[in-house]
């Protein structure tokens, strides 16, 4: 069997044992970014990719995936344990996208790390790509459950932490949930039945980017308090700016010291983040660049 | 064949997932608040470390039980019938089918035997709304032994499947030492030539006892047991309706979505001929003795032998 990557390799017309090679040393365990100006230079990248993206599929979740990349940047890139060349390492960290709108920040993500190759993100949405418009794990390689239905994912993470710590190799779970999101009973069950196993190797974090389809989150459903909602559910509540590297990366530390109680972060961001025009819209939920908002994306976030 | 003896499905399967428990240490439970009646409490008790109470939040269960299952786990989620397969419904479609995950849900409390808890409680939909989801195998053991046999089969298969077990015990049908349990394979347990019988669960035992009475008037039935409901056995269905020309379908569910709509399907692709259904015509189920409800619904072996004479007599018609 050939790994998507190595198809790329064929395409390109590079000899196959090169490309064994590359597998070799892609199946090596991902080394860590701290440094901010990295990180922040991978993010500007992520975010070209998605209005690039959403730009050719002409539909998709543009404001949830801007408002969601720093974190995913964060995670991916230094704090997970994982191997881009061998997606089931069986010792890998496991991360769930609930909000699984934002599928086409996860691909770009996944594909800068190398879980396949970077052009079949201009196939987002087509008929025959395995970029489907939300997260299928039997097609995407680093996609480890299917998710779009909102409110399921930290259920599932639950139950992936229950399973792996029954393992006992010290794995750990993160699940990103939007904030509209956990006006979803479902979540709440989860939230009970997580702290009642104390699964302290569950991380969730929120992206509080205060939108939704239909409006602002406090005029179409309440869900504030959220602090002392997580809190009274017995779970370590903390609170970043969802666009800080260093207050990301500090939270996520943090969250291995608090044992016995399962963490959330709740990570404060703007929805559309990165492009000015997408910035706190509502609009911008479910709809895609035009051209002219593309030809402007493109500007402010420079060439890729 | 041992017609004296009656084993409940329900404990069957609570027995011999404790007992598959021990031997294979991936294997994990979780339940609803209900091990006292869907027969996980074996388990629990074994293996307190393997069991997950997910209190009364089928939805929860059904997503945790997904997660188990990418950890690689061998997870068994059960209830009742109608919780996790109504309840539930989009969680096992989202979390489970759609990944083709490796999780069993087994459910107990199927059908109008629930009894006196009444409709609210009695799964009369479950196969349809299992049957429906790609990816999902869905299975209704006709006693202990078939229990045994499937529960063991399912935790080493790999791939979603319901299995749905009955509140009352049913009389044991198979020998444990010759019954083997085939995916989407049926059985013949009696040959006739006059009209066939087939039914899942409590139904099969009431065909039987149908095929009794219709001997009586002469009339040959062939019975089946079409256990595996997804995928169904249609070259036997074909194979009884060219030998027989005529089908009943039995079930203690909805005439809707079920067997009975399994077998329509597949006849009127390949081999339309007269099938009449027995099961639950369009209505909620009802507070009673399981008994009352039998008859109230329609469900005893002497409808399905009334089914058979009407099956019989529209044969004859279209000669």
């Amino acid at each position: 069997m050939l790994w998507p990557w190595e198809n790329q390799v064929l395409r390109l017309g590079l000899d196959i044992f090169q490309c064994r090679l590359l597998a070799a040393g892609m199946s090596q365990e991902f080394s860590h970014l701290t440094d901010e100006l990295q990180l922040k230079e991978i993010a500007r990248q992520v975010r070209r990719d998605i209005v690039e993206m959403l730009y050719h599929a002409k539909s998709g979740h543009t404001g949830g995936s801007l408002s969601a990349t720093d974190i995913l940047v964060a995670l991916f890139f230094g704090v997970m344990r994982l191997k881009p060349g061998d997606p089931l390492w069986p010792q890998r960290d496991y991360f769930i996208l609930s909000k699984g709108h934002a599928a086409p920040a996860l691909y770009a993500v996944l594909a800068r790390l190398g879980f396949f190759p970077r052009e079949d993100l201009n196939r987002l949405r087509s008929f025959g790509s395995h970029l489907q418009g939300h997260p299928c794990a039997l097609s995407t390689p680093g996609v480890e459950i299917s998710t779009g239905s909102l409110g399921q994912g930290l259920s599932v993470a639950t139950g992936i932490a229950l399973g792996v710590r029954l393992n006992g190799a010290g794995q750990r779970v993160y699940t990103l949930l939007g904030d509209g999101e956990v006006q979803e009973g479902q979540v709440w069950e989860a939230a009970m039945a997580a702290a009642h196993y104390k699964v302290d190797n569950l991380v969730a974090i929120l992206d509080r980017n205060r939108l939704q389809i239909d409006g602002r989150t406090w005029d179409v459903m309440s869900i504030e308090p959220l602090v002392a909602k997580w809190e009274a559910f017995g779970w370590h509540t903390m609170q970043v700016n969802g666009h800080s590297f260093p207050e990301l990366l500090e939270a996520f530390q943090a969250c291995r010291y608090f044992t016995g109680q399962p963490s959330i972060i709740i990570a404060h961001t703007i929805k559309g983040k990165g492009v000015a025009i997408f910035e706190d819209q509502v609009k911008y939920h479910g709809v895609a660049p035009t051209q002219e908002e593309y030809e402007q994306a493109k500007r402010e976030l420079g060439e890729v | 064949m041992n017609g004296a003896e009656k084993q409940s499905t329900r404990v069957e399967y609570g027995k011999i997932l404790a007992q598959l428990g021990r031997e294979n240490p991936e294997i994990v439970v979780l339940d609803a608040d209900l091990s006292g009646s869907t027969q996980t409490h074996f388990f629990a008790r074994a293996f307190p470390d393997r069991f997950f109470n997910m209190g009364i939040a089928e939805q929860d269960m059904m997503g945790t039980a997904a997660g188990l299952a990418v950890a690689g786990k061998i997870p068994f989620a059960s209830t009742f019938a109608i919780f996790a397969t109504g309840r539930a419904w989009e969680q096992i479609r989202q979390s489970i089918a759609y990944g083709d995950l490796n999780v069993k849900i087994v459910a107990s409390h199927g059908g109008v035997t629930v009894g006196e808890d009444g409709g609210s409680h009695q799964g009369i939909e479950d196969l349809a709304l299992m049957r429906v989801l790609p990816n999902m195998v869905v299975l209704v053991p006709a006693d202990g032994v078939e229990t045994r046999a499937m529960v063991r089969w399912a935790a080493a298969y790999r791939g979603p499947v319901y299995i749905r077990t009955s509140r009352q015990p049913f009389p044991v049908l198979f020998d444990n030492d010759t019954y083997h349990f085939i995916l989407g394979r049926g059985q013949v347990l009696r040959e006739g030539q006059d009209v066939t019988l087939a039914g899942c669960g409590l139904m099969v035992h009431h065909c039987l006892a149908a095929a009794d009475l219709l001997a009586a008037e002469g009339i040959a039935a062939r019975v089946l047991n079409l256990s595996c409901i997804k995928p169904l056995d249609w070259e036997l269905v074909v194979e009884s309706a060219r030998l027989t020309g005529a089908l009943v379908s039995a079930e203690e569910h909805m005439t809707i979505g079920g067997l009975g709509s399994a077998i329509s399907e597949v006849l009127t692709e390949f081999f339309p001929v007269p099938l009449q259904r027995i099961g639950i015509r369009d209505v909620f189920g009802l507070s009673g003795k399981a008994e009352n409800l039998l008859k109230h619904f329609g469900l005893n072996p002497d409808d399905i032998k009334k089914a058979a004479l009407k099956a019989v007599g529209r044969k004859k018609e279209r000669k």
